[in-house]
């Protein structure tokens, strides 16, 4: 045999064994090959069964709370320059779209002290900029470049928070991704393949999971107006209404509550769940850290007979009793089963979102659908692959066994490439694979085609096919190229099955050109090396 | 075996007719458009919420509707061929989108659920919802189970039933088969569990401002493809070829949609993209006839430019009916047993390999005829030479000798 065809069959004969590795792996058992199998073909969403989440962050709320922390310090930045002033309050933040637009209004500032309320601003305040209204109010407003910090870094940290939510769920193969800009749609994408209860998990995301735990001044009432008419229309100072968590056959209580908390969530080490020995109910037990749990060591012991506020999320979920001193750890009891127990110790333990998160996507396709469409997607593949090879045999003779070795090896690569890029296999890829096939024949259709006409101008054989290969060759390429940029344009715009049709259409149109030039002159060649011909079948 | 040898159909003679057909095809398209009020979109581009659930035998589907119409509107439409049907709703309302799909499923649960309230839905739940149920159950009727062994054989519940009964247990018996159910496990089953008629197979939610964003990008998207195809074609041949092409292309795109919404089919993102792709594919065609163009241009100075053009769209012919046909009869198996999900995509497959080789014949090369004589008829020069190819190249085969 030929040096030269020693070497190229070679090259195949490596290229195949690689590939077939790269898909089923050494197996030693036919489990294990099933096995290897399900391992390197990842398995799309929609094949799998899952969910697939779009949670658009609102960032507004970060924008919020910031603009509550910058009045905060700027009440006792005043007071400590005794500063007068009759308010200072923030507005308002419907949307995401207005998160830019926070302002912080102080109002009633004697007109001498202008001088120190800029310098107050300017010094502690560097990311926010003061425009006088009048001769005594003030608006605050942040600078464009912070703003934009804010929402970067609310969004990163968003998107840990439920990263490390779905790494408590044990989900081996979900992730979260940001989709867009944070400027323009801070949205993240949440992949959760193989999630039969997405009910559960879709909660979990959305539960802000912000623990804090006050003084409890007095309560409950059965509304706001009860209250209200005990400490004769007005709040103590220091003091806010939080209402309770409403309970079975209970009417929704409020409480009087410290208005700052004495534990805050980030102060939290740990949560675990845990059932009571004696009455098998479930409870969540916090740990709290060393700076937290001195503060609340003080506080238990100065206020042992009052009782402790344990909020959650803005609702009061429990006031117990304070018995003694506490230093460290606190449970928190009411957990309907086991399930509802260890979710509130994911969600602590996670951390608090510091923006809420709004679903505006779900997608969820039940394992039985999955099943489905795989067997499906299969059936198709392989009538259309039988069709086509038939069609072949039957009017190019001999050299369809060729188109169809070629064929054959270009799913094969195709596959073993899905294995090697880690690219997901989605259902539309699963279509692609099947047209590939179709437009994958093509080419083999235009060299022999080309060959055919060399044949009837007489040429002689070895000639007939060289030529043919040589003068298609340009027409291949360039017919392949425009349906690899339409895919180009498909995986810029479509999302993650559209985007695995066009990862395979493409990939299976690379292989092609390799299958059907190299591939195909190969095993002419190899037949010519065998015997001398004076006519071949096609 | 050999279909088109040396064939010499006079295309263009019959130019005319087709274009009328295609004009045909193209109107009765854009009528039943605009008669319907635009495309059938699909949830991903309205927004909405869609539930497809199966059914054990055939779907109470005027149950369903009133019972879910007490919460939303709804609208119920059987799969034709199986026990299938897809509730759709119109929400615009993001609180009432994101609830839909549990108030749906509850809905369904407490309508068809056999009424026994304390028991677990086996054809809906998960599999680690099952095993918290069977844990002490199992204790009491004496089956001793590890942890471990519990979430096997609950797992292994759930995907027989996915698999081998596409999500439906009708009975109890058909699970003994599966590995760690014996025969005192199946009592504790039927205790604790009920077998609901149906099986959500999947939901879709989209909340109205990403259906809005999608139609956004999706014409845009098709319209980018076009344009770089023009771009592409313009640079390889001519201008003139490039526009004739991406008519051609634009035509088929225009046949498509109408006949989607002639059947009343939904275009949805895998249609879009599937139509993307044909933009991509339909150029082949195109591009190989044109290649033949170009080559004979140069090889047959003298020939007049139309029966040069039905030349060579009578030597590609072969190829070019050919590899459509074999794509075809990939997208029509795929049409055929491609199942529900890939329905719209195989159909816009099928019916635009089908328009676009029609169009690479008959509307692509009378394009390059009509703007020939449309330069021709501008430009008048006096009749001294003879009507030569010369002139007629002028045109159309101006560059060629500098193109490869």
């Amino acid at each position: 045999m030929n040096r030269n065809l020693k070497v190229k069959a070679g090259i195949i004969v490596a290229l195949v064994l690689v590939c077939v590795y790269g898909i089923i792996g050494i197996p030693r058992s036919r489990a294990e090959l099933v096995q290897n199998w399900k391992n390197n073909i990842h398995l799309g969403l929609d094949l799998k069964g899952g969910t697939h989440l779009v949670l658009q962050v609102q960032l507004q709320d970060a924008f919020m709370a910031d603009a509550e922390t910058v009045i905060d310090r700027l009440k006792e930045q005043f007071g400590k320059q005794n500063i007068a002033f009759t308010d200072i309050t923030r507005n308002d933040l419907a949307s995401l779209d207005d998160a830019d637009k926070i302002q912080i209004t102080i109002k009633g500032v004697p007109a001498d002290r202008t001088n120190d309320v800029r310098s107050v601003a300017s010094d502690d305040f560097p990311d926010w900029i003061l425009t006088p209204i009048n001769s005594t109010d003030y608006r605050l407003t942040m600078k464009p470049s912070s703003a934009l910090k804010l929402k970067e870094d609310t969004l990163n940290q968003t998107m840990q928070t439920i990263e490390r939510k779905i790494n408590g769920l044990g989900l081996a193969e979900s992730s979260v991704q940001k989709r867009g800009r944070a400027e323009a749609e801070a949205e993240l994408l949440v992949s959760l393949p193989g999630v039969d209860d997405p009910a559960r998990v879709k909660a979990l995301l959305e539960e802000q999971a912000m623990l804090e735990l006050y003084e409890v001044k007095d309560g409950p009432f059965g509304s706001r107006e009860e209250a209200l008419a005990k400490h004769s229309g007005v709040l103590p100072f220091n003091t806010k209404m939080v209402p309770a968590v409403p309970r079975r056959g209970q009417d929704q209580g409020w409480y009087l509550l410290a208005r700052i908390p004495v534990v805050r969530g980030a102060d939290l080490r740990d949560a675990r769940p845990s059932q009571d020995s004696q009455t098998g109910a479930w409870e969540t037990n916090f740990v709290l850290d060393q700076d937290a749990a001195r503060r609340f060591e003080r506080f238990t012991e100065a206020n042992i007979g009052n009782r402790l506020a344990i909020v959650l999320d803005g609702k009061v979920l429990e006031a117990p009793t304070i018995q003694g001193r506490i230093s460290d750890s606190g449970r928190i009891t009411g957990a309907a089963n086991q399930q509802e127990a260890s979710d509130l110790a994911l969600n602590l333990r996670a951390g608090s979102l510091p923006a809420r998160v709004i679903p505006e996507e779900e997608r969820t396709v039940g394992p039985s659908l999955g099943a489905d469409s795989i067997k499906e997607g299969l059936t198709a593949g392989l009538a259309g692959l039988i069709a086509v090879v038939f069609c072949m045999l039957v009017y190019y003779r001999g050299a369809g066994i060729n188109a169809t070795l070629a064929l054959i090896l270009n799913a094969v690569i195709l596959i073993a490439a899905l294995a090697y890029f880690d690219a997901t296999l989605t259902l539309p890829g699963i279509a692609g694979v099947i047209l590939t096939i179709g437009m994958a024949v093509d080419s083999n259709v235009l060299i022999f085609e080309r060959i055919r006409e060399e044949l009837r101008t007489g040429k002689g054989v070895v000639a007939a096919v060289d030529t043919g290969f040589s003068r298609a060759f340009l027409t291949i390429v360039d017919t392949h190229v425009t349906t690899v940029v339409s895919c180009a344009f498909l995986f810029l715009f479509g999302t993650g099955p559209v985007k695995g049709f066009a990862v395979t259409l493409v990939i299976g149109l690379i292989a092609n050109v390799f299958t059907a030039v190299f591939v195909s002159k190969t095993i002419f060649d190899w037949e010519f090396s065998r015997k001398r011909v004076a006519t071949i079948s096609i | 075996m050999q279909l088109f040898k040396n064939t010499d159909f006079d295309f263009l003679r019959w130019k005319w007719p087709f274009i009328g057909l295609s004009l045909l095809l193209s109107a009765a398209g854009l009528i039943s458009l605009w008669a319907k009020g635009g495309p059938k979109y699909g949830i991903d581009f309205r927004g909405g919420a869609l539930m497809y659930v199966r059914f054990a035998g055939k779907p109470p589907i005027d149950k369903i509707r009133s019972a879910l119409n007490k919460h939303f509107p709804v609208d119920v439409t059987e799969v034709v061929g199986s026990n299938e049907v897809i509730i759709g709703t119109d929400l615009h309302n993001d609180q009432q989108l994101n609830q839909a799909r549990q108030v749906m499923q509850d809905t369904l649960e407490s309508a068809f659920g056999a009424g026994e309230s304390g028991k677990l839905d086996l054809n809906n739940s998960g599999s680690e919802a099952l095993a918290d149920r069977f844990r002490d159950p199992l204790q009491t009727a004496g089956v001793s189970l590890s942890e471990a062994q519990l979430q096997d054989m609950a797992k292994a519940i759930t995907t027989a039933r996915d698999t081998q009964h596409s999500g439906l247990i009708t009975d109890y018996n058909s699970l003994s088969a599966v590995p760690g159910v014996t025969p005192k496990v199946i009592p504790v089953l039927q205790r604790e569990t009920f077998l609901s008629p149906f099986n959500v197979r999947s939901t879709e939610i989209v909340g109205p401002k990403i259906g809005a964003d999608l139609q956004h990008q999706a014409v845009l998207a098709v319209l980018y493809a076009l344009g770089g195809m023009l771009v592409y074609i313009a640079f390889r041949f001519e201008w003139i070829y490039g526009v004739a092409a991406v008519v051609a292309v634009f035509h088929d795109t225009i046949i498509t949609i109408g006949l989607f919404s002639l059947f009343n089919k939904e275009i949805s993102l895998t249609v879009v993209a599937a139509l993307l792709t044909l933009v991509g594919y339909s150029m082949n065609d195109t591009i190989v006839v044109f290649d033949r163009i170009r080559e004979n241009l140069k090889l047959l100075r003298r020939e007049p430019l139309e029966s040069l053009i039905n030349r060579s769209v009578n030597q590609t012919l072969s190829r070019t009916v050919l590899t459509s046909g074999l794509t075809l009869l990939t997208a029509l198996s795929l049409f055929l047993f491609g199942g529900s999900v890939l329905n719209g995509f195989a159909f816009a497959l099928v019916v635009g390999i089908i328009v676009g080789t029609y169009s690479s014949i008959f509307v692509a090369s009378p394009i390059l005829i009509f703007w020939q004589s449309f330069v021709e008829s501008r430009k008048k020069r006096p009749q001294s030479a003879p009507p030569s190819a010369r002139l007629q190249r002028e045109s159309v085969g101006r560059r060629t000798a500098k193109v490869k």
